[in-house]
């Protein structure tokens, strides 16, 4: 019943049915899952006061369309960069990155970003803020403004439309900025952090959202947005993704790439079973680098 | 009603201590032997205030004149040299450390070479307040122009929104409660500009209306001028404070 809800409006103007094939043709080959993102050994170097300092390094992996990743890491291990360097706003300094299999050399348009904070613009109204992308990109935001209001009614935001984002709390204000991320139907999300400032629980609630949104329920896996997640937090990681890539400390690299095989749709209850627990503990050992055993003493 | 109340409840201790102090002047010039030019009972400032051989109304509207024309001037520099500066770094580089000179110098010292290139009038005293006015407005509006979240740029970047969009859309309205704040600066500055101008080279306006007691020992016309001045003065920042009211009020709150 809930599929009939959201069905089609993350894809406006066609059903479910009709866009795994009409969608975004060049993200599938027929019966194969594709690859949206490819990277090949992308490096960052930057140029700090004294010395050089690298940043990433070697970072080699693919992203399926339809597919949730998320990357964890310790602070300053070049995740968020490595997020910015897929989206062709920071050039990486080494290797290759191609987007839907075009090659990234600056900034690509077809894209959400969510970052950790909302930075709705204050003087416009959710509704507005939610409008930008489209005002941004030079297309009709009348046209867009039907879906604009179907996004925040699917985010429990109807009745803020016409609000400033002041009078909305932290958690609602991040909703509309998902808003205006899917605004232009991207198939690509890219997110930072976005629950990272916000309490334990509205982060939870959120998590649950997005997965809602995403099309979890109601989507066939190739009709989903394939999504980037970036997290502190492992618990989340393992919550929303199909795989989760560890990074080690600066200069960043893929640590490990495990694959989450808990079952779709993710519920409350996932979050006290022994899985989920092994799969933290997994990703916890592999980030401190303590063997398997070694915690215990 | 309940507003007047809440407004005069907040306001009382001031009612009373400015009712308190207009007793004692006039107590202190009434019964304490001070002489009238030195300084003039509150009652006979009053009377100088409404009657006496002043004719006011044309150095009111004089003074007034210059004040708006000043802060209207300052502001439209201002912005376009703030705008200017976030614009291009070529242009930053080069008018910013000229700006600073210029803001360095003291304005009082130019107004005689203004009376010399100018002559008398209006227009060289409206330059004067300008030319103190100008300066927070410009250093505002850069600063508000570019105080914008690198992340919100990065959005524009994504969906490769040109760089007047941004500023149309993101900075310009970013940098308004920046510009209106400076604004307030200006409004006081103008005054001040405006009366200095009078002061130097004039033959209306309420500085002139200053200077030519200081002849005629008419003191209590000088405090009238003054009240006049700092009625205009209030009258030009109340205006401003309410325009940023109307036009930024997401910005309540923050000076």
């Amino acid at each position: 019943m809930q599929g009939c809800l959201f069905e089609g409006l993350l894809h406006p103007g066609a059903d479910a049915q009709e866009l795994t094939s009409n969608g975004h043709p060049t993200f599938r080959v027929s019966g194969v899952t594709s690859r949206l993102i490819d990277l090949d050994k992308v490096g960052m170097t930057y140029q700090a006061a004294s010395s050089p300092v690298e940043a990433l390094a070697g970072i080699s992996m693919s992203v399926g369309a339809g597919e949730f990743v998320s990357l964890v890491g310790p602070s300053g291990c070049g995740k968020s960069t490595l997020l910015r360097i897929v989206a062709g706003l920071r050039p990486a300094t080494a290797g290759t990155i191609s987007v839907a299999g075009r090659r990234v050399t600056k900034p690509i348009d077809d894209i959400g970003m969510v970052f950790q904070a909302p930075i709705l613009l204050k003087w416009r109204t959710i509704l507005e803020n939610v409008l930008l992308p489209a005002e941004l990109a030079g297309k009709d935001a009348g046209a867009l403004r039907g879906r604009a209001l179907e996004l925040l009614e699917m985010a429990e935001l109807h009745g803020f439309a016409d609000k400033l984002p002041r009078e909305l709390s932290g958690g609602m204000q991040q909703r509309a900025s998902l808003c205006r991320a899917l605004l232009l139907d991207p198939p690509l999300l890219l997110m930072d952090e976005p629950f990272g400032a916000l309490d334990a629980m509205t982060r939870d609630d959120l998590a649950l959202e997005l997965l809602r949104i995403w099309g979890e329920l109601d989507l066939a896996r190739e009709a989903r947005k394939t999504v980037l997640f970036v997290t502190h937090s492992l618990p989340e990681a393992v919550f929303l993704s199909d795989r989760v890539v560890v990074m080690s400390p600066r200069p960043g690299r893929i640590a490990a790439d495990l694959r989450i095989d808990l079952p779709r749709p993710r519920t409350v209850e996932l979050r006290a079973t022994e899985a989920f627990g092994r799969l933290n503990l997994e990703i916890f050992r592999t980030l401190t680098g303590r063997t398997v055993g070694a915690t215990s003493s | 009603m309940t507003k007047f109340a809440g407004l005069s409840r907040q306001y009382w201790p001031t009612l009373v201590l400015f009712a308190f102090l207009l007793a004692s002047w006039q107590a202190a010039v009434s019964f304490g032997g001070i002489r009238e030019y030195l300084l003039p009972a509150p009652l006979s400032v009053w009377n100088a205030l409404w009657h006496g051989d002043t004719s006011w109304g044309q150095h009111i509207w004089a003074t007034t004149f210059e004040i708006i024309g000043a802060f209207v001037l300052a502001a439209g520099v201002g912005v376009a040299l703030g705008v200017a500066i976030a614009w291009s770094p070529l242009l930053a580089n080069a008018l910013v450390p000229f700006l600073v000179f210029v803001n360095t110098l003291p304005k009082v010292a130019i107004a005689p070479l203004f009376l010399i290139w100018m002559g008398y009038g209006i227009f060289p005293n409206m330059l004067m307040g300008a030319l103190i006015g100008f300066f927070p407005v410009v250093i505002n509006t850069a600063v508000g122009l570019s105080q914008v979240e690198a992340d919100m740029l990065d959005l524009g970047r994504v969906f490769s929104a040109p760089k007047w969009k941004i500023f149309v859309k993101i900075r310009i309205p970013n940098a308004l409660p920046y510009i209106l704040s400076a604004l307030k600066i200006t409004a006081t500055a103008a005054v001040v500009g405006a009366i200095v101008g009078e002061f130097v080279a004039s033959q209306r306006g309420l500085g002139y209306v200053i200077v030519t007691t200081q002849s005629s020992m008419n003191t209590s016309v000088a405090f009238a001028s003054l009240i006049w001045i700092s009625a205009v003065g209030l009258a030009l920042y109340g205006a401003v404070v309410l325009a940023a009211h109307l036009w930024a009020p997401w910005a309540e709150g923050v000076d």
